[in-house]
C-alpha cells in the first residue's frame, strides 16, 4: 500500500470516516493513482484499461458486504476524470461509500470529476454515501463534478445520500436515473455553501416501470455570497409515484434557484414537487436564546440540526 | 426575588399610542408560586414576555435578583436562571427532543434523565426522545415538549405563559399535576403562570389580576380566587376533566 500522508488522512476521515484501512472491498485513490486496494470473494475489483478508473463487481447474492471508493486530491493543478463502474448482481445488498477531499494550498485549481455509473440487477438493494469536502488555504479552486448514473432493473433500490458540507468551490452535480417495474430510488442531498461557492445540483429521474417510485429530497444552506441551484426533474411515464422535496435556509447574501420539473406521461403517474426557501425563523433563534443560547450558538444549533 | 416597578409597554396602533401595560409593578419572592390572570387581551402575556427579554419595555425597571435586567439580553437572563414556555411552541426541522432537553439542561443529558423530564408531562419517553421537533408532533405533543425543556433548565424562576392552551383534555390532569409537583419542589425558587384556568389559579400561593394592563388586584389564593370564580379570569375546564375523565 502506497503510504499515505497526513493531509490525505484527514481528507479520508472526512470523506470516508476511515481511520484505518476499511473492511471489506476498498479502493483509495490518491492525486491520480491507485493507493490501495483489497477485493473480497464476492466483490472485484479491476482497474479499466481504456479510460481511468475501475469496474467493480458484485456477484448475485451478496449480502452486508460493503465497498469504499474514496478518492484524496493533495496536489495543486491536479484535474481528473474517473469513470467507475458498479454492476451489482441479482439480489445482492451492499453498501458503497465514495467521497473525494481536496486540499488544495497552492494556486492553481485542483479538479475531480467523478462519472459513478450503477447498473441494478433484479432484486439488487444499494446504499451510496458520497460525501464532498474541501479544504486548504491556497488561491486555487476546489472543484467536483460528480456524475451518477444508474439503470435499476425491476424491484431493485438504491438509496443515495448525498453530502456536501465544506470548503468546495464549484460543483456541477448530475444524477440520472432510469427505474423499471417496481424499483425505488431514495435520495437524500445536504449542501452547505459559503463564501463565493456554487453549487448546481440536476436530477433526471425516468420512472418507466409500473410501481417504481423516486424520493429526491435536498436539504441546504448557503451562506455567505454562494450560489445554489436544485433543478429536480421526475419523468412519470408508466403507473408510479415520484416526490421531489428542496428545503432550504437562505442566511446573509446566499442565494439559491429551485427549479421543479414533473413530467406524467401515464394517468396514474403521481408526482410531487415541494420547495420552501426562507431565513432561519426569528422564533426558532429566540426559542433557542430563552434555553441560554447566544444568537449565533442557536444558529448553528439549528443548521447542524436542519443538516444532519 | 423579581421585582417590577411601573413598568409600560406601547405599541403604535395606526399611528396613535396604545398602553398594552400601563406602569405595573408587582414582586414575586422566591419560594412562591404566582398566577397571573384576567380577562384576553389585558396584557398577561406581554407582562411574560417582557419579563423573559422577549419583548423590550417602553418603561420602568425589572430587577431580578437584586440585577437590574431591564436592558439585558434573553440570553442573559437566561443564563441568570429565567425559564420561558412559550404559549405557542416553535418547531425545529432536524433537532431532536433529545437536542432540545440536552440544550434547555446546558449539558449532556444522558437518556435516562431526559426521559425523566419527558415522563413528568406525561410523554412516553422512548416513543419521543429520538423525534424531531417537526411538523409530526401535533400542538399538544409539542406543547408538552415545550413544558419538559423548561423542567429541565430548573430555574430560578419559571415563567409559564398559558401553559393549557393547546392541550389536550387528557393532559390537563397531568398538566396541573406538574404545577403541584412544581410546587411541591420549589425551595428558594419561584414560579409565574399566565392562565385564567380555576384548576391552575388552584394551585397559586397568590393570584394577581391584570386587566386592561393594570394591576386590578393581588393576594393570597383564598382571598383572590372567591372573587374570580365564574368570571373569565377564572374558566373551568369542561366536565369530563372535572368528574375525572382524565388520569
Amino acid at each position: 500500500m502506497k503510504q499515505l500522508d497526513e493531509i490525505q488522512r484527514r481528507l479520508l476521515q472526512e470523506v470516508a470516516d476511515l481511520h484505518t484501512v476499511p473492511e471489506g472491498a476498498y479502493n483509495i485513490r490518491a492525486n491520480g493513482v491507485s493507493a490501495a486496494r483489497a477485493v473480497t470473494a464476492n466483490i472485484d475489483i479491476v482497474t479499466k484499461t481504456d479510460k481511468p478508473g475501475i469496474d467493480v463487481t458484485v456477484k448475485p447474492g451478496t449480502k452486508n458486504e460493503s465497498v469504499h471508493i474514496p478518492v484524496v486530491l493533495t496536489e495543486s493543478g491536479l484535474k481528473e476524470t474517473v469513470y467507475n463502474d458498479f454492476h451489482i448482481g441479482r439480489d445482492a445488498d451492499v453498501v458503497i461509500v465514495a467521497g473525494c477531499g481536496i486540499d488544495n494550498c497552492g494556486n492553481q485549481d485542483a479538479q475531480h470529476d467523478g462519472i459513478h455509473r450503477f447498473w441494478l440487477e433484479p432484486g439488487a438493494r444499494v446504499k451510496y454515501v458520497e460525501k464532498h469536502y474541501g479544504s486548504g488555504s491556497g488561491k486555487g479552486k476546489r472543484i467536483l463534478n460528480p456524475v451518477t448514473e444508474v439503470w435499476m432493473d425491476e424491484n431493485s433500490t438504491m438509496e443515495m445520500e448525498m453530502v456536501q458540507i465544506k470548503g468546495v468551490d464549484d460543483t456541477e452535480r448530475t444524477t440520472r436515473a432510469q427505474l423499471k417495474a417496481g424499483a425505488r430510488l431514495v435520495v437524500r442531498e445536504r449542501l452547505m455553501t459559503h463564501e463565493a461557492q456554487r453549487a448546481i445540483s440536476a436530477y433526471a429521474v425516468e420512472l418507466n416501470g409500473a410501481g417504481s417510485s423516486a424520493d429526491v429530497v435536498s436539504r441546504s444552506v448557503a451562506r455567505g455570497e454562494s450560489y445554489q441551484k436544485f433543478d429536480a426533474k421526475i419523468l412519470g411515464n408508466a403507473p408510479c409515484s415520484g416526490h421531489t422535496e428542496c428545503d432550504s435556509i437562505i442566511m446573509d447574501r446566499g442565494r439559491i434557484l429551485a427549479v421543479p420539473g414533473l413530467e406524467a406521461n401515464d394517468v396514474d403517474a403521481a408526482l410531487v414537487h415541494e420547495a420552501a426557501i426562507g431565513k432561519i425563523a426569528g422564533e426558532q433563534l429566540m426559542k433557542l436564546m430563552t434555553l441560554g443560547l447566544t444568537e449565533q450558538e442557536a444558529e448553528e444549533q439549528i443548521i447542524n440540526g436542519f443538516l444532519k | 426575588m423579581l421585582e417590577l416597578t411601573n413598568l409600560s409597554f406601547q405599541v403604535s396602533d395606526a399611528g396613535r399610542e396604545k398602553g398594552i401595560l400601563r406602569g405595573v409593578s408587582l414582586s414575586i419572592p422566591d419560594g412562591e408560586l404566582v398566577v397571573v390572570t384576567g380577562p384576553n387581551g389585558g396584557g398577561k402575556s406581554t407582562l411574560a414576555r417582557l419579563i423573559a427579554g422577549v419583548e423590550t419595555p417602553t418603561g420602568g425597571s425589572i430587577v431580578f435578583n437584586g440585577a437590574d435586567i431591564t436592558a439585558a439580553s434573553v440570553t442573559d437572563r437566561a443564563r441568570m436562571g429565567i425559564a420561558f414556555a412559550f404559549q405557542q411552541p416553535v418547531r425545529f426541522k432536524g433537532l431532536r427532543v433529545l437536542d432540545l432537553l440536552r440544550i434547555a439542561a446546558g449539558r449532556r443529558l444522558d437518556i435516562s434523565a431526559a426521559c425523566e423530564y419527558l415522563a413528568a408531562v406525561g410523554l412516553c419517553a422512548k416513543d419521543y426522545i429520538d423525534r424531531e421537533v417537526n411538523a409530526s408532533l401535533s400542538g399538544g405533543e409539542l406543547k408538552r415538549i415545550e413544558i419538559a425543556t423548561v423542567l429541565a433548565r430548573k430555574a430560578k424562576l419559571t415563567i409559564f405563559d398559558e401553559p393549557e392552551a393547546g392541550i389536550d383534555l387528557w393532559s390537563f390532569q397531568n398538566l396541573i399535576q406538574v404545577f403541584e409537583n412544581l410546587r411541591r419542589d420549589i425551595r428558594d425558587s419561584s414560579i409565574m403562570i399566565i392562565s385564567h384556568q380555576e384548576r391552575i389559579l388552584a394551585v397559586a400561593d397568590r393570584i394577581i389580576v391584570i386587566q386592561e394592563g393594570e394591576v386590578l388586584r393581588q393576594g393570597p389564593k383564598d382571598e383572590i380566587l372567591p372573587t374570580l370564580i365564574g368570571t373569565a379570569a377564572a374558566v373551568r375546564a369542561c366536565r369530563q376533566v372535572e368528574q375525572g375523565g382524565a388520569q
